[in-house]
C-alpha cells in the first residue's frame, strides 16, 4: 500500500470519518440514474466501458481460438466474420474512446481544477444516456443478425452485405453526439472553471491531454457522424454518393471515414499520455521535465492528427502526390509523441522510484508505446506500406497503440485513482503480478503478430497455410495468459469494494487538487474552497508550518 | 497541514446564490462565458456536420457537372430568394429580441420572439410547396426517382442532396422553433433580467447558424448557372 507513511501522515493527521461521500449520499438507484454529480456520471460510465471492455475482450479470444488451427476450430468463417467485427466495433466505439474521457477524465478533471462540476452537468448526463442509446442500438445490432464488414464500414461492401449494418452504423453516429458532448464539456470547464491562480501553465498535464482530446473530439467526430448517415442513405435509399454500380465513389467513403477515425486514433491515445503524464512524476517524486513541451506536443498531435487520414488509403489508388504528402505527414507525428516519451524518461532520471501497480503500468507503456510507435514509422514509409498493408503486421501494430498504449494507460490510471473513486485500497501484490501477467501475455499475443505480418500472413482472414500455425498457437496462448492477467485485476479490483474505506485522502504523495480533498470525496468535491498555491508537480521538500 | 485547507473552511459564505446560477459557477459572467463557449462549439460542430454534405455534393457535381446544371432548372428560384428574405428578417427580429431581454424590455421580447417564430413557420410552409411540386414531378432521391424525359442522366444525385441538405437544415428550423418557444415562455414567466439572459443569448446564435447555412445551400442549390 502507501509507501510513503511521511506523506499520508501530513495529510490525514488522525483518522477521518469519510462515512459521508459523493457514493452514499444522497441514497437510492434513482438519485444514481438522475445524478448531475460528474463522479457519479463518470463511475456508471466506467461500469459500462468495463462491461464492453468485458464483452469486447470475449469476442478477441473466441477469434484467437479460431485461430488456434488453420481450418475450422470452433465457429464457421461467416460467424468469423461477424465475430471480428464485433470486437473491433465494440472495443473502438463503447470502450477505448469513452474509457479515459468519459469515465476516468469525468471524475477526475473538474477535480484537478479544483471545481464544484463540469461546466455543464445536465448536458454530462445526457451524454450517458445518449452512450447507453447507442450502445442498446449496437447489442441490438448484434443480437438480431451482427455485421460482417469490419469496424471500418467500408464501401461498396457494406452497402451490398446483408446484415445489420444501418442499425449498426446508427449506433456508431448515436455515440459520436455522446462524445461531442463530453468534448464541449471539457473544453468550457477547462476554460471557466479552473480554480484561483491556477493559470494554463499550472494545469496538471492531466488537464491538458483531456483538452486536446477534447478538441479532436468536437472537430472530428461530425464528420463520422454526416458519413455514417450518407452510408445508411446508400443502402437504404441508393443515394448515389459511395455505390460504384450507381456511379458514386467508394474510395470516398474511405476518406470521409478515415478523415474522422484517424484523428479518433488520436482521440484514445492521448488520453493515455495524459494519465502516464500524472503517474509519472508522482511515482518518481519529481518535477515533471519539460512541462510546456509535453502540453503544446498534446495540441501538436491533436492539429497534426487530422492531416493524415491519407496514410489509410497508400493502396486505395490516390494520387502518388497526395501519398507523398501524406506520407510525409504521418512522420511528424512521431515528433510530438517522441517529445513525450523523453521527457517521461527524463522525469524518471534521477527520481526517487517507487514501483507501485500504477508506476508499473506507466512503465510497461513506455516500452509497448514505443513500440507500437515505431512500427507505425514502417507503415508510414510508402514502400514498406505496400508490402505489409492487409497484414497482421498492422494488426500487432495498432494493437501495440490501442491496447499497449492506451489501455494499459487507462490500467495505469484506474489503479492511481482507484483509491480516489471508491476510498479503498486494492491488494497491491495481486496488482503486480496482474500487471506481470498483463504484460508478458500482450508481448506474446501481439510480438508474435509482428513477425506474422511481415511473413505475409493477412489481416481478417479465417483460414491460413500450415507454415503459420506455431505463430498463432503461441499467440492464442498468450492471449490467455493475457485474460488470466486481467480477469486476476478484475478480481482483486472488485474485492477490494468489500472493505471498509481504508484509503487516505493522497496515498501516492500526489501534488493535485484531487488528492487534497478526502477519499471517497463530498459531493461538491471540497470541504474547502481549493486555491492553487504550488505547481502540479511540485516536489521540492515542503516548507515547515 | 494542507496547503489548500488552510486557506478558508466557509462553505457557501461568498454571494448568495439564486435559482438562475448554478451551483457550480461563481458569478453570473462566469456561466455566460462557460454557455456561450460551449454554444460555440456547438455550432462548429454543426458546420462540419453540414460541412460533410457541401464536400460530397461539391465532388459529385464535379463527376457529374451537366446532370446538376439539368436538374437545378427544377427549383424555383423565386420561392428560395423568398425564404432567403424571410429568414434573413428573422434573424434581425431574433437579435432584437437578445437586446430587448438585456435592456429588460419584457414585452418586447415576447414581440420579437413570435415575429421570428413566425417567420420560422412560413419559410417551412413554403419548403412544403416546393417539396410536394418534387414529390408530384418524380423528382426524388435515389433509387425513388421517377422523374420522365430526362435527356442527361444522374440527376438523382442532385436530389438526393437536395432533399439531405434542405431535410437536414429544416430539422434544424424546427429544433429552433422548439427552442425559440421555450425561451418564449420562460421569457413570459419573467425568468430573464439583466444579468441573465443566457438562454435567449444561445439560442440567439443558433438560429443565426441555421440562418446562415440556408444562406450557402440558397445559391449553391438554386443558382448553379
Amino acid at each position: 500500500m502507501a509507501n510513503h507513511p511521511a506523506t499520508q501522515a501530513i495529510h490525514t493527521p488522525v483518522k477521518e470519518d469519510v462515512s459521508v461521500n459523493y457514493i452514499t449520499s444522497p441514497k437510492g438507484l434513482k438519485s444514481w440514474l438522475t445524478t448531475l454529480d460528474h463522479k457519479r456520471i463518470g463511475i456508471m460510465y466506467l461500469w459500462a466501458v468495463l462491461g464492453a471492455f468485458l464483452l469486447g475482450g470475449i469476442f478477441a479470444l473466441l477469434i484467437r481460438i479460431e485461430l488456434l488451427t488453420p481450418k475450422e476450430t470452433i465457429m464457421t468463417a461467416e460467424t468469423y466474420n461477424k465475430v471480428f467485427t464485433l470486437h473491433g466495433v465494440i472495443m473502438v466505439f463503447l470502450f477505448i474512446i469513452p474509457s479515459i474521457p468519459a469515465a476516468l477524465g469525468n471524475f477526475v478533471l473538474p477535480l484537478m481544477l479544483g471545481a464544484k462540476d463540469v461546466a455543464f452537468p445536465r448536458l454530462n448526463l445526457a451524454s450517458y444516456y445518449i452512450y447507453v442509446v447507442g450502445a442498446l442500438f449496437g447489442v441490438t445490432a448484434m443480437v438480431t443478425g451482427g455485421v460482417d464488414t469490419g469496424w471500418t464500414f467500408y464501401t461498396p461492401y457494406s452497402t451490398t452485405t446483408n446484415g445489420q449494418v444501418s442499425m449498426m452504423v446508427m449506433a456508431a453516429f448515436i455515440l459520436g453526439f455522446s462524445s461531442i458532448f463530453t468534448g464541449i464539456n471539457f473544453i468550457a470547464t477547462i476554460h471557466k472553471l479552473r480554480a484561483p491562480g491556477m493559470g494554463w501553465f499550472q494545469m496538471p498535464l492531466f488537464v491538458w491531454g483531456m483538452y486536446s482530446t477534447a478538441i479532436i473530439q468536437v472537430l472530428a467526430t461530425p464528420v463520422l457522424g454526416i458519413t455514417l448517415v450518407l452510408l445508411m442513405l446508400e443502402r437504404s435509399f441508393g443515394i448515389g454518393i459511395f455505390d460504384p454500380a450507381i456511379g458514386g465513389d467508394p474510395v470516398l467513403f474511405q476518406h470521409f471515414f478515415w478523415f474522422y477515425s484517424h484523428p479518433a486514433v488520436y482521440i484514445m491515445i492521448v488520453p493515455g499520455m495524459a494519465i502516464i503524464s500524472e503517474v509519472i512524476p508522482t511515482f518518481s517524486k519529481k518535477t515533471i521535465f519539460g512541462y510546456k513541451a509535453i502540453a503544446f506536443s498534446s495540441v501538436a498531435i491533436a492539429l497534426v492528427g487530422f492531416l493524415v487520414w491519407g496514410h489509410h488509403l497508400f493502396v486505395s489508388g490516390q494520387s502518388s502526390l497526395a501519398s507523398v504528402i501524406f506520407s510525409f505527414l504521418t512522420f511528424l507525428v512521431a515528433i510530438p509523441s517522441g517529445v513525450k516519451v523523453f521527457n517521461w524518461l527524463a522525469t524518471m532520471y534521477r527520481g526517487s522510484i517507487s514501483l507501485e501497480a500504477p508506476m508499473l503500468y506507466a512503465i510497461s507503456f513506455l516500452l509497448l508505446f514505443s513500440i507500437g510507435g515505431l512500427t507505425g514509422i514502417f507503415l508510414g514509409a510508402l514502400s514498406v506500406d505496400i508490402h505489409l498493408t492487409d497484414t497482421y503486421f498492422v494488426v500487432a501494430h495498432f494493437h501495440y497503440v490501442m491496447m499497449g498504449g492506451t489501455v494499459i494507460a487507462f490500467l495505469a490510471g484506474l489503479h492511481y485513482w482507484w483509491p480516489k473513486m471508491f476510498g479503498r485500497m486494492y491488494n497491491e501484490k495481486l496488482a503486480r503480478i496482474g500487471c506481470g501477467l498483463v504484460f508478458v501475455g500482450f508481448n506474446m499475443t501481439f510480438f508474435t503478430q509482428f513477425i506474422l505480418g511481415s511473413r505475409g500472413m493477412p489481416r481478417r482472414y479465417y483460414n491460413y497455410l500450415d507454415q503459420f500455425q506455431p505463430l498463432h498457437a503461441f499467440s492464442t496462448v498468450g492471449s490467455w495468459v493475457l485474460g488470466a492477467g486481467l480477469f486476476l485485476t478484475a478480481g482483486y479490483l472488485l474485492a477490494s469494494l468489500r472493505k471498509p474505506y481504508d484509503a487516505p485522502r493522497n496515498p501516492w504523495g500526489g501534488r493535485t487538487f484531487e488528492w487534497e480533498t478526502q477519499s471517497p470525496p463530498i459531493t461538491g468535491n471540497f470541504d474547502f474552497d481549493p486555491v492553487l498555491l504550488h505547481g502540479p508537480y511540485d516536489y521540492r521538500p515542503e516548507r515547515k508550518g | 497541514m494542507n496547503d489548500s485547507a488552510t486557506v478558508v473552511h466557509e462553505e457557501h459564505s461568498h454571494e448568495h446564490h439564486d435559482s438562475s446560477l448554478q451551483h457550480h459557477f461563481a458569478t453570473y459572467e462566469q456561466q455566460m462565458d462557460a454557455g456561450k463557449i460551449g454554444m460555440w462549439l456547438f455550432l462548429a460542430t454543426e458546420i462540419l456536420l453540414f460541412g460533410g454534405l457541401f464536400v460530397g455534393f461539391g465532388l459529385m457535381q464535379a463527376k457529374f457537372p451537366e446532370a446538376f446544371v439539368e436538374a437545378h432548372h427544377h427549383l424555383d428560384k423565386n420561392l428560395g430568394f423568398l425564404n432567403t428574405v424571410v429568414l434573413l428578417i428573422s434573424s434581425f427580429t431574433m437579435v432584437m429580441a437578445v437586446h430587448c431581454a438585456k435592456t429588460e424590455q419584457r414585452r418586447k421580447v415576447l414581440v420579437y420572439l413570435l415575429i421570428t417564430l413566425a417567420c420560422a413557420a412560413i419559410f417551412l410552409g413554403v419548403k412544403y410547396f416546393e417539396y410536394e411540386h418534387k414529390f408530384h414531378e418524380g423528382l426524388l432521391p435515389g433509387k425513388f426517382y421517377s422523374h420522365v424525359g430526362d435527356t442527361v442522366p444522374h440527376q438523382f444525385v442532385f436530389f438526393s442532396f437536395y432533399f439531405m441538405m434542405t431535410g437536414l437544415h429544416g430539422l434544424h428550423i424546427l429544433g429552433g422553433m422548439a427552442a425559440i418557444t421555450w425561451i418564449f415562455f420562460r421569457a413570459k414567466r419573467g425568468d430573464f433580467n439583466h444579468k441573465y439572459y443566457t438562454p435567449i443569448d444561445l439560442v440567439g446564435l443558433y438560429w443565426h447558424l441555421v440562418d446562415l447555412i440556408w444562406i450557402y445551400l440558397f445559391p449553391l442549390l438554386y443558382l448553379i448557372s
